[in-house]
C-alpha cells in the first residue's frame, strides 16, 4: 500500500493534487452549504417546543462534529509525520489546526447563543461544554507550539507530538453526554437506531454536515498548498512555478 | 537500571546543591494558599467549601513553576546531547528525572497536607481525601509537566508556552480530584473518583515517558 501511496507524499505531486481538488471541493462545499443552511433555516418546520431557535443546530452540530473530525485527521497526519517521517503530513498538521480551532469556536459560540434563550444561560460548566473548550485550548496549544521554535522543522514535529497526546480528549468529548448527567442533550443522529429527529429536519442537517466536511477538506487543500510553497521555496520546481506565474501576468 | 540509578543519584546531588530549585515552588504553593483566604474572605465555612479547588490549583501551579528547569540545564550544558550521542538508555534518564522531580516537588506537599488542612479548616475526612488525591494525582502532574518541558525545550519563549500546553491537560485531573475531596467533606463515598484518578495515572505512566523521550530527541535533533 505504501508503494502506491508514497508518490503522493512528494510535495510537488501533492501540490498539484491539492490544486486540482480545491476548486471541486470548494464548489461542492459552497453548494451544499447554501442548500443545507437555506433549507434548514428557512424551509424546515419549526420545533413544537423550541420554535425557530432550534434551527441553529444546522450550524452548531456540523461545526461541532467537524471540530472533532478535524482534530482526528490532524492527529492521524501527526502520527504519519512522526512514524514514517513524511514531511507533507507535518505540514498538514499545521494546515488543519487553525481550521479546527475556528470550527470549535463556531460550535461554542452557536451553542452559547442557543443556550441563552433555551437554558437561560450563555454557559454552564457541564462535561460536554468543558471538554469542547479544552479541545479549543489544545488547538491553540498546537498552533502556539508550532510557531515557537527558531527551527521550523522542530516546531512542526513538536506540535505533531502534542496533537497526538491531545487525542485522549476526543473520546471524553464524544462520550461526555453518556458518562455524566449533562445539561447538553445526548446524541440525536449518531446512534444506530432510528434517529430521534424528524426526516424533514434530518435531511438538511445531514447536508450541512456533509457541507462542513467538504469545506474542511477544501480549506485544508488550500492551506496545505500554501504550506508546501512556503516550506519548499528554495526548490527548483517552486522557483519555476513562481517564474511562470510572473511571466503569465 | 544502572543508568536509572546513576541519573537518580546525580539528580539528588543537584537538588541538594541547588536548594532554591525545589524550595521556591514550595514557598510559592504556601503563598498562593494564603492569598485565597485573604482575597475571598476568611469565613470558615466558605473556606472549607472551596479548599479542594484551592489546594489543587496551588499544587498544579507550583509543579508547573518547577517544570521549566527540569531539562533546561542538561540541555544547555550539553548533557542531553551527550546522552543521546552515547546511546545510553534515555528512557531510564527520563524516568529518573520524573521520579526525582516528584520527590522534590510533590512529596513535600503531601507532608505539608495536615498543615494545609488546618489552615483551610478541613476536617480529618476531607484531609484524608486531599492526601489520597494528591498521592494519585501529583505523579500525573509531574509526568505531564515533564512532557511540556521536553516539548518546549528549545522553544524561544518556553516558560509561558509550557503553561499554555499543559494546563488544559490538567483540567480532567483537577475535576476528579476536587470532586473526590468535595464528596469526602460531605461524608460521601469517593472511591469512584479515586478509581478514575488511578486509571489516568496508569495510562499516563505507561505512555507519557515515551512521549517525553520522543520530544527530547526532537529538540536535541
Amino acid at each position: 500500500m505504501f508503494k502506491w501511496l508514497d508518490p503522493y507524499a512528494k510535495p510537488e505531486t501533492l501540490y498539484r493534487i491539492c490544486g486540482l481538488w480545491f476548486p471541486w471541493l470548494m464548489t461542492a462545499a459552497v453548494a451544499t452549504l447554501l442548500l443545507g443552511t437555506v433549507w434548514g433555516l428557512a424551509f424546515t418546520p419549526a420545533d413544537y417546543q423550541q420554535g425557530d431557535s432550534y434551527r441553529i443546530i444546522h450550524i452548531h452540530v456540523p461545526s461541532a462534529i467537524w471540530s472533532m473530525g478535524a482534530y482526528s485527521s490532524m492527529a492521524i497526519a501527526a502520527l504519519i509525520a512522526l512514524v514514517w517521517q513524511v514531511k507533507a503530513a507535518q505540514w498538514a498538521v499545521g494546515a488543519i489546526a487553525p481550521i479546527g480551532a475556528v470550527f470549535t469556536v463556531i460550535a461554542l459560540f452557536t451553542g452559547a447563543a442557543w443556550g441563552k434563550p433555551m437554558w437561560g444561560t450563555w454557559w454552564v460548566w457541564d462535561a460536554r461544554l468543558t471538554s469542547e473548550l479544552i479541545l479549543l485550548f489544545l488547538y491553540l496549544g498546537v498552533i502556539a507550539l508550532s510557531g515557537a521554535f527558531a527551527d521550523r522543522q522542530t516546531g512542526a514535529k513538536a506540535s505533531a507530538l502534542l496533537a497526538i497526546v491531545g487525542v485522549v480528549n476526543l473520546p471524553i468529548i464524544h462520550f461526555s453526554v453518556e458518562w455524566w448527567n449533562t445539561l447538553h442533550q445526548g446524541a440525536t443522529i449518531t446512534k444506530f437506531a432510528k434517529p430521534s429527529i424528524d426526516a424533514s429536519m434530518l435531511w438538511p442537517l445531514l447536508i450541512s454536515i456533509l457541507a462542513f466536511g467538504l469545506w474542511l477538506a477544501a480549506l485544508t487543500c488550500l492551506r496545505l498548498k500554501t504550506a508546501i510553497l512556503q516550506n519548499e521555496q528554495h526548490r527548483p520546481w517552486v522557483r519555476q512555478l513562481a517564474a511562470s506565474a510572473v511571466k503569465g501576468e | 537500571m544502572v543508568m536509572f540509578k546513576a541519573a537518580f543519584v546525580r539528580e539528588w546531588r543537584l537538588l541538594a546543591r541547588q536548594k532554591a530549585d525545589w524550595l521556591n515552588p514550595l514557598m510559592f504553593f504556601l503563598i498562593v494558599l494564603t492569598l485565597f483566604p485573604l482575597g475571598i474572605g476568611a469565613k470558615p465555612n466558605l473556606l472549607a467549601e472551596i479548599a479542594p479547588g484551592i489546594i489543587w490549583i496551588a499544587a498544579l501551579l507550583s509543579v508547573l513553576l518547577g517544570a521549566e528547569r527540569l531539562f533546561k540545564d542538561d540541555f544547555r550544558q550539553g548533557v542531553l546531547e551527550q546522552l543521546v550521542a552515547a546511546e545510553q538508555p534515555l528512557l531510564a534518564y527520563v524516568l529518573a528525572k520524573i521520579v526525582s522531580s516528584w520527590c522534590s516537588t510533590a512529596l513535600p506537599l503531601l507532608l505539608m497536607s495536615p498543615l494545609i488542612a488546618l489552615l483551610l479548616g478541613l476536617d480529618s475526612a476531607a484531609w484524608l481525601a486531599v492526601l489520597l488525591t494528591l498521592l494519585l494525582g501529583t505523579p500525573l502532574l509531574n509526568l505531564l509537566a515533564a512532557l511540556g518541558a521536553a516539548l518546549t525545550l528549545s522553544a524561544d519563549k518556553g516558560g509561558i508556552l509550557l503553561a499554555l500546553l499543559i494546563l488544559p491537560l490538567y483540567i480532567p485531573l483537577l475535576i476528579f480530584a476536587s470532586a473526590a475531596v468535595d464528596q469526602a467533606s460531605l461524608g460521601l463515598d469517593y472511591s469512584g473518583q479515586l478509581a478514575v484518578l488511578s486509571a489516568m495515572l496508569c495510562l499516563a505512566l505507561a505512555l507519557v515517558p515515551l512521549a517525553v523521550l520522543k520530544a527530547l530527541k526532537l529538540n536535541v535533533g
